[in-house]
Order: structure tokens, then sequence, then C-alpha cells
């Protein structure tokens, strides 16, 4: 079953084509890596699907709600969380969970429930009561994911979620994703992390608008007749016409 | 001859500490990188030999001038690009330029030969103003302006961050010609894979220097022998590899997984034939060389 389904979905920016009809499906529980260089559109896009901007035209549901005419189903069904705004700084652990559980309208006892759960399993529990802007990079990270998926999205959206994070943390991170897909949970995420992208199930790789690749890592190595996700993007990015 | 003399340096914010007892040698016309995450202590190090922030503890020398005695001296003949854009967005390109030609009392014809590589790709927005370049441009602009003067030593915090990896290189063979002006080059980058193109690296974390060296010479160290693990079901035989009683480690490494064993004699044979017990019929087994995320990963494995 198909979560996302996109068709010649386009976006201009006066005379600028940000998104250039582009077209794909990603399947429930899914992980589908979202790449390209700066500038290709990956933001744009992913801002459209996640209900906050309008195409200029062509198609795309999430979720199953069309993302027109049903913008905010849209964004109860999903979770996103980038790497610049992820949680509220000054506020303690509990009180951002208790914040964005709320808004999602979580009851006071699912709230409790999954609080005590959360914090056990990123073994924070002792960090209830602390301010989020005194967490390492790592463990922000770490707990944004976790809120962005306490509802129990169909769908959660990263948009480059391990930037200057350690590698040691980097890798717990991606230990959460695949627990996540593993609950059912599709992740669309966005990386400059090459080695990353070959976590994912399939990746497309965006250049100037538009989708030039999309399969699995092992299939695009194959196409490009490689040994490296890095090379297949080199191949690919280099070729691009337009900068950021 | 050492460019950069930084020794037993401390700062801390409060009770957090961000940069422990640092002591780095730097030579002239080297390319060193300060490699480690975010919150490894590598601004707030920039910042110091930057002589905008004086540390608690320890000295540092910047080509000879001290940095507490001679920081107007060390900040002509230094060019520094912070993390963050920091032009003036309200200015065109060109007017940009000017202005960090003239407060160094120099012209841009004087030293475009330096930068006349990156400029021209600028060129065509020159009247553009700062603000309104996209991230790449702007990137490269900051750069010229770092470099107008022609410093003897340049420092760039994080340039490649959040920057795609054809950018990336783009960048980086950039810098390999800037060396090529006998320009001493410190950059830092949370990057372990940009580690090769530096002559030596440190690699940082919470505020420490964990290891100093060329990149060949901290691989060569690596203190166990490591292998590699391929399968179909990538993340299963991670978790499955991690139950093996013999494992000292295994990290997911892109498409295979990076392994040790808790005592260097085990044998691999031994660990096919549990995965393989496990389900995973297609697992292959090989040796492999360290990288240096491999080295930075190990460093305080212990305590993980």
């Amino acid at each position: 079953m198909n979560v996302i389904e996109v068709r010649e979905l386009t976006k201009k920016f006066g005379d600028f084509t940000a998104v250039d009809k582009i077209s794909f499906e990603v399947k429930e529980g899914e992980i589908f890596g979202f790449l390209g260089a700066n500038g290709a559109g990956k933001t744009t896009a992913m801002r459209i699907l996640c209900g906050l901007s309008k195409p200029t035209s062509g198609e795309a549901k999430v979720a199953g709600y069309d993302i027109y005419k049903q913008a905010e189903p849209v964004k109860q069904h999903i979770g996103y969380m980038s790497q610049k705004f992820s949680l509220y700084g000054n506020l303690k652990v509990w009180e951002n969970i208790r914040l964005f559980g709320g808004i999602y309208g979580l009851s006071d006892k699912q709230l409790k429930e999954k609080t005590d759960r959360m914090l056990a399993v990123l073994h924070m529990e002792d960090k209830r009561d602390t301010l989020v802007d005194s967490l390492p990079l790592g463990w922000k990270q770490k707990l944004a994911f976790s809120v962005a998926i306490l509802h129990d999205p169909r769908i959660v959206f990263l948009d480059e979620p391990t930037g200057g994070v350690d590698p040691v943390t980097r890798r717990q991170f991606w230990e959460l994703i695949y627990q996540a897909a593993r609950r059912g949970i599709t992740v669309f995420v966005t990386t400059h992390y090459m080695d990353e992208a070959e976590y994912c199930d399939r990746v497309s790789i965006m250049v100037d608008g538009r989708v030039d690749a999309l399969d699995s890592p092992s299939a695009l190595k194959k196409q490009f007749n490689t040994t490296t996700m890095n090379d297949v993007f080199y191949s690919l990015a280099r070729k691009a016409g337009r900068g950021e | 001859m050492n460019s950069v003399q930084i020794s037993h340096i401390t700062k801390s914010y409060g009770n957090v500490t961000a940069v422990r007892d640092i002591s780095l040698s730097i030579n002239s016309g080297e390319l060193f990188a300060l490699i480690g995450p975010d919150g490894a202590g590598k601004t707030t190090l920039f910042r110091m030999l930057t002589t905008l922030l004086l540390p608690d503890k320890g000295d540092a020398t910047v080509c000879g001038l001290d940095m507490r005695k001679d920081w107007r001296q060390i900040r002509t003949i230094s060019g520094y690009m912070p993390g963050r854009f920091s032009l003036y967005q309200d200015l065109s390109v060109e007017e940009n330029l000017e202005f960090f030609a003239t407060v160094f009392k120099t012209t841009i014809q004087e030293n475009y030969d330096l930068i006349h590589d990156i400029y021209v790709q600028l060129e065509p927005f020159s009247k553009r103003r700062a603000g309104k370049l996209s991230g790449g441009m702007k990137q490269k602009l900051a750069l010229c302006c770092a470099l107008i003067h022609r410093p003897r030593v340049l420092f760039l915090d994080e340039p490649t961050t959040g920057v795609d990896p054809v950018s990336r290189k783009e960048f980086w063979d950039i810098l390999s010609r800037i060396k090529e002006q006998n320009i001493t080059i410190i950059v830092s980058t949370p990057y372990m894979d940009e580690a090769s193109r530096c002559d030596r690296i440190a690699l940082m974390r919470n505020g420490s220097c964990l290891r100093t060296d060329t990149p060949e010479q901290i691989c060569a160290s690596f203190p166990h022998k490591l292998w590699s693990l391929k399968g179909k079901e990538l993340y299963q035989l991670l978790l499955d590899a991690r139950e093996y009683p013999q494992t000292y480690s295994c990290h997911a490494f892109g498409d295979c997984h990076h392994f040790i064993f808790k005592e260097e004699n085990d044998k691999a044979d031994d660990l096919a034939a549990y995965l393989r017990m496990k389900g995973h019929e297609d697992v292959l087994i090989e040796r492999l060389e360290p990288s240096v995320e491999d080295c930075f990963m190990d460093f305080g494995e212990d305590d993980q």
C-alpha cells in the first residue's frame, strides 16, 4: 500500500521552477531516502507533502489525504523534524513531550504512558526535568524524533536529522528509525551522509527540481556501475545546471 | 616552523567546559582540520585563536604573535570565516569584498589573483545583495572576503556543514589550491570523510583533543582487527551480531557493518556459523582497513 503518491508535482516561484513534475510513490513502512544537492528542490517538495505549501500543479496524496483539499488531516497524520527546529530549548524534556502530545490531541493517560516508555527507550529517565537546551545535540535529535512520532503518525518526515551529530549517536538515531519502520511508520528522510543512504529501502535523487533516479541503493549502484552511493550521487548531481 | 602554537588552553562558560586543556602545534603551510561533532569545542577554539575570546588558562601564538598581547597584529594576518554567515547582507557582493579589502588596508586588485578562481563564479552576481545569494554562493563570497588581505593563516569554521557531497568536494578542491599559495589553513568539520584531504587532523570530542596525527597514522594505530559483515537483512544482522558472545563492537557503516572481536584470535568462521544459524544464509565476512570514523568511534567505546 502506498502512503505517499505524487503525480507530476510542480512548484514555481515566479519564473523559477523549484520542483519540476516529480512523480513517485512511497510504500507503507518503507524507509525512503530523499537525496539531492543543495538547491535541488528537496525542501520545497517536502513542505508541499507536509501540507505547508501549495503546489503550482500536479497531484499528491499523503496518508490517503489530498494535499490541496485536506491539508489539515495531512498534518494530523504526519510527524516532522528538522535539524534546525526540533524542540523548545527553554522547556524541560517532559514539558516538550506534554506540549507536542497536547497539540496532537493525546489524552493525559496516553501521554503519561508514552512519556514513560519513550524516556525508558532513550535511557533518559533521569533527564525528565532537564531543559532541552542543556542536552547534547545528539540527545536532542533522538528526543525530537521520538516526539515527532509520539502520536503514531503514518509517516514521519526527517529533514537532515543527523547533521553535525557525532558518529555513535548518528548510528543510534538510525536504530530509532529502523524501530519506527518496524512498527509500520513510514520514514521519509533527507541526508547528506551517503552511508545513511545505504540504510534506506529506496532512495530518490533530485537534480534541478526533477527526480533523476529512484531505486534501492543496490539497484542504483548496479545501474551506475559503481560500488558506493557516493559515486551514484556524484555522477547525478555533478550534472546539475543550477546552484542553490 | 610552527604557524600556530597552542599550549594547555582551557575555556569554560559557566560550569560547561567548552575547551579542556588543548595543546596543538600547526606547521606553517599545513592544511589542518579539527574534526569532531557539535559540541566538541571547535568554534570556541577558533574564537580564541582569532583573538575574539580569551582563554581561562593557557596560551597560544599565531605566527609567533601572542594571543593576549599581540591581538591587533594577529587580526591583520588572519582570515576568519565563521560558521554562521556574517557578511553584510545589505551590501552587494562587490561592496562586501571592497569593504573587507579596505578594512585591511588593501585593494581587491592587489590580491585578486588569490581569489580569482572563486570569484569568477560570483562575478555574474557582483551587484546582487549578499543576503539574496544562494547558500553555496554566500559561502564562496565569505571565503573571498576572508582571503582578500592575503592572510598568513586562514581559519574556516565548519564551511561544509549541511553542504551536499558534490559541493563539499568542490570546496576541498578550492582549499587545496589556496594551500599552494603557502597559506596555513585550519578548518573544522563534523565530516570524518574529509580527513583524507588534510595533512594532519585533530580528533575532538567534548572539549578535548583525542588524537593529533596524519589521517594515515591515525588509521594505522587503530588497536583492533576490523571486519566487515555483509548480508541481506542488514538491521537484523546488526542486532544478531551484537548478541554474539565474542563481540566487542558492531556498528553500521553504509552497506556493511564494522565488527571487532573481543579477542584478536577469534575466528571469523565461528561468527559466520553463528550468524547462519540465526538465519543469515548469505552473510559475508571479510577483513577491512579502518577509516578515521572507525578510529573516532573507538575512542571512548568503553564509556558508551
